[in-house]
């Protein structure tokens, strides 16, 4: 699994960086989303898939 | 089918209006008239509700969208007339709505509500010793669930706790869906008025707050700061206030849930997100406008249309959360769409969960007998207000 990530159209809703924190941050200035790690152990592919769905933006997508 | 009128009534203090069940099981998309004539829709279901939030075609903007209630079309209208306050981003669509939006985001992270959390706790303490030290039976309402958010979004802000009675007042008459067009509109201009004035106060003589980093900031000017801090006041206010009281009194109707919240740490997240879908305090909209022909589930939504959404219904749709109609603080309630979905997603959803946890197992926890001091019939509901909850709560312990 690979999570990509859209600046331009993350909200800073921060439900990625509530849902799976070791994936998943959010910048000090814009509130955006930061990946942590682009490829998540597989311990956390559920989390992550949870948060795409959680995403009120779509700004994360999974490949 | 013009017969949907809103507001719809919710007869069990916890349910959503029985029509709105009723109108779900039958679909996800329903007819409405609206009570300026406009033939839009009402929506029900949780996935149709989530695609439009979610969908680039629906526009936020008050002034494309037909108001679904009788007592709104004055109101709106004479708000066209003056036209929407600058900075009021929440009725913006991009490019608009992100340039405030991007200003904002970094203000209300996950981290930095985690760095409030020792604040959120001391304010929840101070304000359960005034109550231990009142004795029951107190309102709850007064005494803890509506001080808590004020003080918190007032502290965050930098707006004076002390000037509160007055905007906490004017916040009730706009949020009221009984107030007359001119009292809401006159009610609008005081706050505006005062933070007008707080704003070039604070010009003058800086802190260590939102406000005064904005201004700093240098990207807004004084009527964009004002509309901006008017909504943040606004949404902080009433919103978190009427989860505490409505949680509390669902949680007091509902022991073994209230037991589980109080004595199992490791529920109180999921709880929090339980409380927040099975009670959707939304009570009326969002509503959105068809900027261009949109397919949603089979039904053609045809540019120009209104679209109203009916949260508390969506959020039970059983195809979404099984049972819904049962409140089990250990579901995973993640998803709801309490604080919406899409680029207009609760800005301050993480403060507002922030207190939450905190303020529920506290609360609890120092006072493990509370009950209500009334029967549950006797506490009045808030079928009025655009924002659902308890009128008053009486407790004791
Ligand atoms: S959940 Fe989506 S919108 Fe919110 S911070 Fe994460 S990527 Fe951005």
């Amino acid at each position: 699994m690979e999570i990509k990530a859209d600046t331009t159209v993350c909200i800073g809703a921060g439900m990625c960086a509530l849902t799976v924190p070791e994936v998943f941050d959010q910048s000090e200035d814009e509130g955006t989303v930061e990946l942590l790690q682009k490829v998540p152990p597989q311990e956390l592919e559920d989390g992550v898939r949870r948060a795409v769905t959680l995403c009120p933006s779509g700004a994360i997508s999974i490949a | 089918m013009s017969d949907v009128t809103f507001p719809m009534v919710r007869r069990r203090p916890l349910d959503p209006p029985d029509e709105a069940t009723e109108l779900r099981q039958q679909g996800a998309m329903h007819r409405m008239t609206y009570p300026d004539g406009h033939r839009g829709w009402l929506v029900t279901r949780y996935s149709a509700a989530r695609a439009i939030l979610a969908h680039p075609h629906f526009s936020n903007r008050q002034e494309l969208s037909h108001p679904p209630l009788p007592s709104q079309l004055e109101r709106v209208r004479m708000q066209r007339e003056r036209k929407m306050p600058a900075g009021v981003f929440l009725r913006m669509d991009p490019p608009d709505h992100t340039r405030y939006r991007k200003l904002l985001t970094g203000q209300f992270t996950v981290r930095r509500m985690k760095a409030l959390e020792s604040r959120i706790e001391e304010i929840v303490n101070a304000h359960l010793d005034g109550m231990a030290a009142a004795g029951g039976p107190v309102d709850l309402v007064q005494m803890f669930a509506l001080p808590i958010p004020s003080l918190v979004i007032c502290e965050l802000l930098g707006v004076p706790y002390e000037d509160r009675a007055q905007f906490q007042e004017d916040s009730k008459l706009l949020l009221s869906l009984e107030t007359k067009a001119e009292e809401a509109i006159a009610a609008l201009g005081r706050v505006m008025a005062y933070l007008y004035g707080l704003i070039q106060r604070k010009r003058k003589e800086p802190s260590d707050d939102l406000l005064s980093g904005l201004i700093e900031g240098g990207e807004l000017n004084d009527e964009e700061l004002t509309g901006v801090s008017f909504l943040l006041l606004v949404a902080g206010h009433e919103t978190t206030a009427n989860m505490l009281g409505l949680g509390t009194y669902a949680l007091l109707t509902n022991p073994d849930q209230l037991a589980a919240m109080r004595d199992d740490p490791s529920v109180v997240d999921n709880g929090v997100e339980e409380l927040l879908r099975y009670l959707t305090i939304i009570h009326v909209g969002p509503i959105r406008t068809a900027l261009e022909d949109v397919e949603i589930e089979g039904t053609l939504i045809k540019a120009g249309e209104t679209v109203t959404l009916q949260l508390p219904a969506a959020n039970r749709d059983p195809s979404r959360f099984p049972d819904g109609d049962r409140l089990d603080v250990t579901r995973q309630a993640g998803g709801h769409l309490t604080f919406g979905h899409g680029i207009h997603q609760c800005l301050g959803q993480q403060l507002a969960r922030a207190e939450m946890r905190i303020a529920y197992p506290a609360l609890l926890r120092r006072f493990p007998g509370l009950r209500l001091a009334v029967t549950p019939e006797e506490v009045p509901m808030r079928s009025d207000m655009g924002i659902y909850g308890v009128h008053r709560l009486p407790v004791t312990w």
